[in-house]
């Protein structure tokens, strides 16, 4: 069974983020990169399937030259092998990281694709769905479990106030939520074995991004707290504020 | 002039969720800024009825797609019956809920018509003609204002952000036909889990009351929902430590990998106010805190604090709660 892993290289999420001088990117000195922290579900669960079904896992990553760094974590963690899109455009729109992965991945064999929901960058949660579509591909996006058989899976998504239960059928993707599963670390030895993986430097067409960033700024400050009290003795001066200041009781 | 602004109402069990009349609101309010025009959308099967609610949030029309392959969710048929509309309609912008039903439709909807996608906007404008929306990145320590460069803007709402506005009348409802696929789709809903009770949606919620590693166990969330109880439209999230421990379940998490939550009121007990966890709910209209350390960095980010032990302090706010009907 070949499995497909899309994954992306992302400020860590203790990182400053400082808007750059032009106002539409960011300063990227001082910032840790890391594995995007919803892949992680998703290699994880590619892993497993690989383990359960004696399958072949591929990472995908659209990145900076830096990000090999995250492929071997990847790699380490028991992936395969890896296509490295090499890029340096933190900023490009959902749309246009779609486009391109979706061309490499039509010309590869896989039966599932796993992707994080979204990434912790950009925040957008598009990719995913949109690769799929562009694929003529089943999927269904932030599944909390999955049970693979060999052809199709069945998969639960969360809702509000419940739970939604699918069959798809391969080839298919799937988008990948926290609560899926428990990531593995690499072994050392794992990481070991990783520096003699291969890693695929693919060339590709780079597609413009359909929407762009006009202007970043930071979110507006909030007005400075107050400590009402201390202990219960606050408590009723706590609500006093709430319905007469805030007005929200 | 910024064309049509279409808004997706979506509909669950042939009712509306309070999100459907958020995105309907924000469309009427963007076209009246822009001297454009509104409409509603309306997917699924025998929910033509529902239609005609439609009209109060200010559209001037209600498009609807009625029919019975529609009557169960499945993400890519109701983007094709999107689509399908959209190709009639000629919309310049498609706001969907970013609700559960709106995520798995809108990109798919995007990717279909080769257009550009924002999500999770929580703020729409028009600036030169154009609409143009705010959206928070790098778990919103950033906002970035975006624009498309496709005909189309695809777009979903942070749920809870926009306001529902009650200002217009009757809609023109509009009948068109859905044209299934040729082939069935290949990711079939097989049934649909209800939770029991009918615990607010946390992405919804007007209030939250939620609890941190200070709760010290899963049995001393019951405090925390008796508060919750007492207080109307509230509900009871967690951090990341509470459900990592066991105690509480991932959709209760509030957080970077959790939910991102808009309510009026935001109780943070218990919880030091880790960054990750800020970038949950720092959008939050009030937030307030209790914890006993009077240094946790969640006293600088609420609006009032209660420092003391929360074993003392919840107890006393769930009284004065009580007195409040």
């Amino acid at each position: 069974m070949k499995i497909i892993v899309c994954v992306k290289h992302v400020p860590d999420t203790e990182s400053k983020i400082k808007v750059a001088g032009d106002d539409c990117s960011y300063d990227p000195s001082g910032i840790e990169y890391i594995l995007n922290p919803y892949d992680e579900y998703a290699v994880e669960e590619a892993l497993k399937i690989k383990e359960a079904h004696d399958g072949e896992v591929t990472i995908i990553l659209l990145g900076p030259e830096t990000a090999t760094k995250t492929i071997r974590t990847c790699l380490a963690m028991g992936a395969d092998k890896a296509i490295h899109l090499v890029e340096d455009n933190p900023v490009r729109d959902a749309a246009s990281v779609a486009n391109i992965l979706a061309a490499t991945i039509k010309d590869l064999e896989f039966d599932i694709i796993l992707v994080g929901k979204q990434s912790v960058d950009m925040d957008n949660g598009q990719v995913g769905l949109m690769v799929a579509t562009e694929l003529g591909l089943p999927a269904v996006s932030e599944i909390v479990s999955m049970e693979c058989g060999d052809s199709a899976a069945a998969v639960k998504r969360n809702i509000e106030g419940g739970v939604e239960v699918y069959d798809v059928t391969f080839p298919a993707l799937f988008t990948t939520q926290k609560g899926l599963n428990d990531p593995r670390y690499a072994s050392l030895k794992g990481i070991m074995a990783a520096k003699k993986k291969p890693i695929d430097t693919k060339e590709f067409e780079s597609v413009d991004s359909k929407v762009v960033i006009k202007k970043l700024d930071y979110p507006p400050a909030r007005p400075p707290g107050k400590i009402v009290g201390e202990g219960p003795e606050a408590v009723s001066k706590l609500f006093e504020l709430l319905k007469d200041e805030a007005k929200v009781l | 002039m910024s064309g049509l602004i279409l808004a997706f109402a979506e509909q669950r069990n042939k009712a509306f969720r309070k999100p459907a009349f958020e995105v309907v609101s924000a469309a009427a309010s963007l076209a009246k800024a822009s001297g454009g025009e509104a409409a509603a959308l309306l997917v699924g099967a025998g929910i033509e009825g529902l239609a005609a609610d439609l009209g109060k949030y200010g559209v001037s029309k209600v498009v609807v797609l009625d029919h019975e392959d529609l009557d169960a969710f499945n993400g890519e048929l109701y983007a094709k019956a999107v689509c399908q509309a959209v190709e009639k309609m000629g919309p310049s912008t498609v706001l969907f809920p970013g609700s559960s039903q709106g995520k798995e439709i809108a990109p798919r909807v995007a990717a279909a018509l080769a257009v550009g996608i924002a999500g999770d906007c929580t703020e729409m404008a028009i600036e030169d003609g154009k609409v143009i929306a705010r959206r928070p990145i790098f778990a919103g320590k950033i906002h970035a204002w975006v624009e498309s460069r496709s005909d189309i803007l695809v777009a979903t709402l942070r749920p809870n952000v926009f306001s529902i506005k009650e200002t217009g009348g009757e809609a023109a409802i509009e009948k068109l036909d859905f044209t299934p696929p040729a082939e069935p789709v290949k990711a079939v809903l097989k049934e649909v889990l209800q939770e029991a009770g009918d615990k607010i949606e946390l992405t919804e919620a007007d209030i939250i009351v939620s609890g941190g590693r200070g709760l010290k166990g899963p049995e001393n969330y019951k405090m925390l929902e008796e508060l919750a109880s007492a207080l109307k439209g509230a509900t009871v999230g967690a951090s990341r430590a509470s459900v990592d421990a066991g105690w509480r379940p991932h959709s209760d998490q509030v957080g970077q990998t959790g939910k991102t939550v808009s309510p009026t009121l935001y109780i943070a007990c218990g919880i030091s106010g880790a960054i990750q966890h800020l970038a949950g709910m720092s959008s939050s209209k009030y937030i307030v805190a209790i914890n006993k350390d009077a240094d946790a960095p969640i006293f600088k980010i609420a609006d009032y604090g209660v420092v003391g032990d929360l074993f003392e302090v919840v107890p006393a706010m769930i009284e004065e709660a009580k007195k409040l009907t």
